[in-house]
């Protein structure tokens, strides 16, 4: 009997069940799915506190540590018992063979790594004022000391840690392909909408459209568009245009999906029957039409990400993009523009670990999606 | 189909119109133009110019004309006379500076192509025969890493791999040899591997876009009662998937064949400036910067054309593959 009623309640919550619901129970069955989400809510958890996890602030560099690999962790000491991890500090020595100038490590100096430890200001979360560090470095007294540096992931040519600038960049990296795959979708949606609800010379106009937009090779369009952005203006404007020109190229695809839905429904009877009690097209196309297919676009907003994430990457990389000392992944990337640095200091790929993850995961999360709103599996 | 075919050649001409007057108002739009750019350049080099100078160049160059007066004379030129104007940057015809790189270009970018659907649709077919095998997790995994990478990093990380195994730096499609002796026999191995590069490159993040339609697609068509049918007819699994099957599963292949060329161009620049290829992609670039804007304006112009002939191209084909389309179109 318990089993009956147990039984009679799941059928009950599944027959009760919204279509969101039913969507995000189907989506927790898909393990590669589930595990994009855990991953990219990682990834944005780190850039929400890039600069509690960070070691080191955007403006601090030190020119002993230009261009040097990842910092060694050492866990054993010179005896070789397990000991605190600690790191020595770098020094310039000059090589009596070739008569330059190279850094090594300097043993006889040695720096624990602590946790918590002060740092320069900054804001957590934008309010709270605050001077403590995930991580840092103190001598051998336990007091801070900033002139040695803990790299994890190596040191850029101004000799900025790479892993506080990927935590900072992912804060641009992470959040413009949102901002832009938003106003593609909310553009595609209208003008998709528009083109395949009234039909006609509206049709046709808006198809004229974007068929002049996909015809042109997007790297013109975005010269032209970024060089239309006036010179010296703030960084966050210069984010903000470079959302706005991502969005404007990436809309017409999902146009083109929108119309063809549009044509599809428009001559269902439960439109002809919204019409015929008085209700306005603009009702129409947002209460009736838009939600018949609704988790068929966020399946495409998802899948429409990855391709705004690598956008901006060539954008940068051709500086288009940001510019330094404003970071992003591409921004990073751009260091790694020839044979030569990435021969000498192959650590410079490792933003593009970061790259290839999100992408993945994003691509991933869109197929659990996709299989999740088919309501046919 | 003839019909069908006529209405479409005649949408071609206005949308080639609106194409090259949309181009060349984006290209003027940037603030400057070759004059400005040419003036601080030289300027740089300690040059001194006066007012009078620079307002010389402009009549010269026939700049000072509000820009659909330029725009209009533009395509005057190109009609009557098929002169594409005047490239600043190289001081000679924009054709003839075209026509350096333009069989590479077509060559490189055609190859490109054939390779995406030549690899794609195979594997793609194959994956949906053999769902959720190892087989179908390893090619969709090298896919998905092979779109999930940026193109220019993809040709860095392969050059520098080449770099280590051989101690050859591949920069160009042709080597300092090739270009001293004139084409040989024996260079044809070292040339091919030289033309992997670009083609793994630039053809991967297609590639598995693809992919990924054609074993969707297949999914579903396996899924549907003809194929019961035919199978429970005793019609062999050859024919089912490639008569039946592929047949319908073709179509968002072929009209996304267009889109694919238009991604070539845009990743075949990148990859170009990295690997130092002579196509067109990196002269667009410096065109653009410098604001050479006939030379850029007709590259650009070139590369729509190209993407609206194989819009019309794949139309065509897709009225062919599906009769539902034609006689949609009747109605």
């Amino acid at each position: 009997m318990a089993w009956f009623k147990k039984k009679q309640a799941s059928d009950e919550s599944y027959y009760l069940a919204s279509q969101w619901t039913l969507m995000w129970r189907k989506l927790q069955k898909h393990k590669l799915a589930r595990f994009s989400l855990v991953v990219l809510a990682i990834l944005y958890i780190g850039a929400l506190f890039a600069d509690f996890i960070a070691p080191y602030g955007l403006e601090e560099f030190s020119s002993l540590y230009k261009n040097t690999a990842p910092t060694k962790v050492y866990w054993r000491d010179e005896d070789g018992k397990l000991s605190r991890p600690y790191v020595h500090k770098l020094k310039k020595v000059n090589d009596k063979k070739t008569w330059t100038v190279i850094v090594t490590e300097d043993p006889s100096e040695k720096y624990y790594v602590d946790f918590f430890v002060e740092g320069i200001e900054y804001k957590l979360l934008g309010f709270i004022p605050c001077n403590t560090h995930l991580y840092g470095l103190v001598n051998e007294q336990g007091e801070v000391d900033r002139s040695a540096r803990i790299n994890l992931f190596g040191a850029d040519s101004t000799g900025a840690c790479i892993f506080s600038r990927i935590l900072f960049g992912s804060r641009v990296s992470l959040t413009i392909p949102f901002v832009s795959a938003a106003i593609s979708f909310v553009l595609g949606i209208l003008l998709g909408g528009l083109s395949g609800y009234f039909g006609g010379w509206i049709d046709n106009v808006i198809q004229r459209i974007i068929e002049v937009l996909s015809a042109i090779p997007s790297i013109p369009l975005w010269m032209a568009l970024s060089a239309a952005i006036p010179a010296g203006i703030s960084v966050s404007k210069m984010y903000l245009y470079i959302t706005i020109i991502l969005s404007f190229i990436g809309w017409t695809g999902l146009a083109r999906v929108v119309r063809g839905k549009f044509i599809a429904l428009r001559k269902e009877d439960f439109v002809m029957a919204a019409k015929l009690a008085g209700v306005s097209d603009f009702k129409i196309i947002v209460k009736h039409l838009v939600p018949g297919f609704l988790s068929y676009l966020i399946v495409n907003l998802t899948l429409g990400i990855p391709g705004s994430i690598l956008g901006e990457t060539s954008m940068s990389y051709l500086g288009l993009g940001m510019k330094a000392p404003a970071t992003s992944w591409g921004v990073l990337l751009k260091e790694t523009e020839d044979l030569v640095s990435v021969a000498q200091c192959p650590w410079k790929m490792i933003p593009l670990i970061f790259v290839v993850i999100t992408v993945l995961a994003f691509n991933f999360l869109g197929d659990g999606l996709r299989d999740a709103a088919d309501p046919y599996k | 189909m003839l019909k069908y075919i006529g209405k479409r050649l005649l949408m071609f001409i206005p949308t080639i119109i609106i194409i090259s007057f949309v181009i060349f108002f984006i290209i003027q739009l940037p603030p400057g133009d070759y004059v400005t750019s040419y003036v601080a350049a030289m300027s740089a080099e300690g040059e001194v110019f006066t007012e009078e100078d620079i307002l010389r160049l402009r009549t010269q160059f026939g700049l000072d004309d509000p820009w659909f007066v330029q725009y209009f004379n533009w395509v005057k030129g190109i009609v009557t006379e098929g002169d594409f104007g005047y490239s600043f940057e190289y001081g000679r015809d924009v054709w003839s500076v075209i026509m350096d790189r333009l069989y590479l270009t077509l060559a490189v970018s055609f190859i490109i192509l054939v390779f995406q659907y030549g690899v794609s649709l195979p594997i793609g077919i194959y994956c949906a025969n053999h769902q959720y095998s190892a087989g179908d997790y390893a090619l969709s995994f090298f896919g998905f890493i092979g779109t999930a990478t940026p193109n220019f990093l993809l040709a860095i990380i392969i050059m520098y791999y080449i770099y280590i195994k051989t101690g050859n730096v591949y920069l160009g499609l042709f080597s300092t040899e090739m270009l001293q002796n004139g084409m040989r026999w024996e260079y044809v191995p070292e040339f091919l591997g030289r033309c992997m590069i670009p083609l793994i490159v630039i053809g991967t993040s297609g590639t598995c876009g693809i992919i990924r339609t054609v074993r969707a697609q297949m999914l579903d068509e396996q899924a549907r009662q003809y194929t019961l049918t035919a199978r429970a007819k005793g019609c062999s699994e050859f024919t089912i998937t490639y008569k039946y099957c592929l047949r319908a599963a073709l179509n968002p292949v072929v009209s996304g064949m267009a889109g694919s060329l238009r991604t070539i161009f845009s990743g075949s620049t990148v990859s170009a400036i990295v690997m130092n290829l002579a196509i067109q992609g990196p002269v667009l670039l410096t065109a653009l910067k410098s604001q050479d804007m006939y030379l850029a304006g007709t590259i650009v112009l070139i590369q729509a054309v190209l993407v609206v002939v194989g819009t019309l191209l794949s139309d065509i084909a897709l009225a062919w593959l599906d009769p539902r389309i034609r006689f949609s179109e009747r109605g």
